[in-house]
């Protein structure tokens, strides 16, 4: 363990001193964060730029929402994400995972403060990276304010900071699903610093933060279709591949031990998740109506539609498949949910069910990795479909707010986004999968296994018959 | 002497402990067990997963009795544990050595 703890502190270090370089400076992003401490108004320069923005208004109504929007992703990981995933193990593994999930959270809050909101966020207008002027938050203050949508009007920095922290923190989390049940304990603690450091940050950098590669482009990524889920999934398809299957994989049955946790966690993953897309909007207005409908109705669709295929295949509708419907239109809707109308949603949520039905079956079988919970088949898929059919759903002739490119050039835009997100966290993922299997090793003993992780690694039990 | 090893379906239990009641069959003990024979199992779909269940879950009973009565036990839980298809069970005879009751020291057929 002091080992770890040394590691850990070492990878921290790395982190804040990383990347800085490639700044260009690019036009101002809705995300971009305004310092208003009254001592920097002296200067004249400031002044006359806060004069002509007008004083910048602060709603209640915003800031209570966005507390309770935090909240909610708080909840959709701990215990959403943690039961979801927990039922789905074996019973000697159910504490590992909710360990896993809880302390990964934990972990990448800390960070987030410490580094990652600087870097992601911070004042710079890197392409890639912010800058470390707001290394440990340093300068934000409570009367710190944060920029929305709307000109001159601002939410307190502090809300910013927790609800980003939030998806940081899940979207690590989201990755455990898939080397669940044989990964070391410090090992996954390890990755995800290294992961979280240097590819969620870059990537959220990209797409939300002021003067990012992709944010410039014109790529549409309202709540973290990119960031968080295409991400998570292809992190966690690279971990699959590298941990090794499980003993047994395809000779044994590793039954789900609760199908009834998973469902509870389902529900509480929906739940959460309107906080996700819907505080996304950054305000309580129409923008946040229109992603909380499309959130609602997307998942919908996509239970049903995982429903219907899969008693039209097998004969049987499983509530397993229901539930993981839920999750797939969750995850298509996120990054299309600012922009699209309510049926554009449907037809996403339609489309996400379909495909991710297909990438936990079909498309798992020829990729012949064992991705336990199937971060990739749902995340990394549903993602994908979200993203590539954001540019076509959002405009304005199906229902969507409108753009300024046409269906097809916005869809490239939307595919140039997923394919540096896929090669970024996919190298960035492996090479600290590599890193962290050479220093403390990333898979647990076989007796280890065998036995469970709960005991081995955790010296108790979830259920004690 | 003999010890009866009746494996039957769960849901056939209540009727054959009232049937057993009713020939003056004075304790019976129960285990849930899980086991294959010539019923087939099913299977179970996990996303992708398929898994084939063999072993199906099933009652075991156990009863100690005197010899006397061993044709009226067989045929009562015959009876009461047949539905006609099948997985209805088996009925296993054993010889019973001896018997003792812990709390008073009895033995043979008295402590039964």
């Amino acid at each position: 363990m002091k080992k770890l703890l040394s590691i850990l502190s070492l990878v921290t270090l790395m982190g804040a001193g990383a990347l800085t370089s490639s700044i260009s400076y690019a036009e101002v992003a809705p995300a971009e964060v305004i310092q208003l401490a009254a001592a920097e108004m002296d200067t004249p320069v400031e002044a006359i730029a806060a004069e002509a923005e007008a004083a910048p208004t602060v709603d209640k109504g915003d800031t209570a929402w966005m507390m309770v929007a935090t909240l909610l992703v708080i909840l959709m990981t701990v215990p959403g994400l943690a039961l979801f995933y927990g039922g789905l193990v074996r019973s000697k593994n159910m504490l590992s995972i909710l360990m896993q999930v809880l302390v990964v959270f934990s972990l990448i809050s800390v960070a987030w403060a410490v580094y990652g909101y600087s870097l992601a966020f911070g004042s710079g207008e890197g392409l890639i990276y912010g800058d470390l002027g707001k290394l440990f938050l340093s300068g934000v203050t409570m009367d710190s304010l944060a920029a929305t949508f709307t000109d001159g009007v601002m939410i307190p920095e502090m809300i910013f900071i927790a609800f980003q922290c939030t998806f940081a923190g899940i979207t690590c989390a989201l990755i455990v699903g898939s080397y669940a049940e044989r990964m070391k304990f410090s090992a996954v603690l390890l990755f995800s610093l290294i992961w979280f450091t240097f590819s969620y940050i870059p990537i959220a950098h990209m797409v939300w933060g002021t003067g990012g590669y992709l944010l410039d482009k014109g790529a549409l990524d309202f709540a973290g279709g990119t960031v968080v889920h295409i991400n998570a999934g292809v992190a966690g398809l690279v971990g699959a591949y590298m941990v090794g299957k499980r003993l047994g994989y395809g000779k044994e049955a590793f039954t789900p031990h609760s199908l009834t946790m998973t469902m509870v966690g389902a529900s509480l993953l929906w739940v959460g998740w309107f906080g996700f897309n819907a505080g996304s909007n950054l305000e309580a207005t129409g923008g946040a109506g229109l992603a909380f409908i499309n959130t609602l109705l997307a998942t919908a669709a996509a239970v049903l539609a995982w429903t219907m295929a899969e008693a039209m295949t097998r004969g049987k509708a499983s509530m397993l498949g229901a539930a993981s419907g839920a999750v797939s239109g969750l995850v298509a809707i996120t990054p299309a949910c600012g922009s699209v109308g309510p049926m554009g949603a449907i037809i996403i949520g339609f489309a996400g069910g379909f495909l991710c039905l297909w990438g936990v079956t079909g498309l798992k079988k020829i990729l012949g990795a064992d991705d336990s919970l199937d971060v990739f088949g749902v995340h990394g898929i549903g993602g994908i479909v979200g993203a590539l059919l954001t540019g076509v759903f959002t405009h304005a002739s199906l229902g969507g707010i409108g753009m300024d490119t046409t269906i097809i050039e916005q869809v490239m835009i939307q595919g140039e986004g997923v394919l540096i997100t896929i090669v970024w966290s996919g190298v960035v993922a492996f090479i600290a999968y590599k890193l962290v299997d050479i220093v403390i090793g990333l898979r647990v003993s076989e007796d280890e296994e065998r036995t469970g992780l709960d005991t081995a690694y955790h010296g108790e039990r979830a259920y004690s018959n | 002497m003999k010890l009866i090893s009746a494996i039957i379906k769960p849901f056939k239990l209540d009727e054959v402990r009232d049937a057993l009641s009713a020939i003056g069959v004075q304790g019976i003990t129960v285990t849930e067990v899980k086991g294959f024979g010539r019923q087939k199992g099913h299977t179970e779909l996990y996303r992708g997963a398929e898994y084939v269940v063999d072993f199906l879950p099933k009652v075991k009973i156990e009863i100690a009795i005197p010899d006397a009565i061993l044709d009226q036990v067989v045929d009562a839980i015959e009876k009461s544990a047949a539905t006609g298809k099948i997985g209805d069970g088996k009925v296993f005879i054993l010889n019973l050595e001896q018997v003792y009751r812990i709390r008073t020291g009895e033995s043979g057929a008295d402590a039964l």
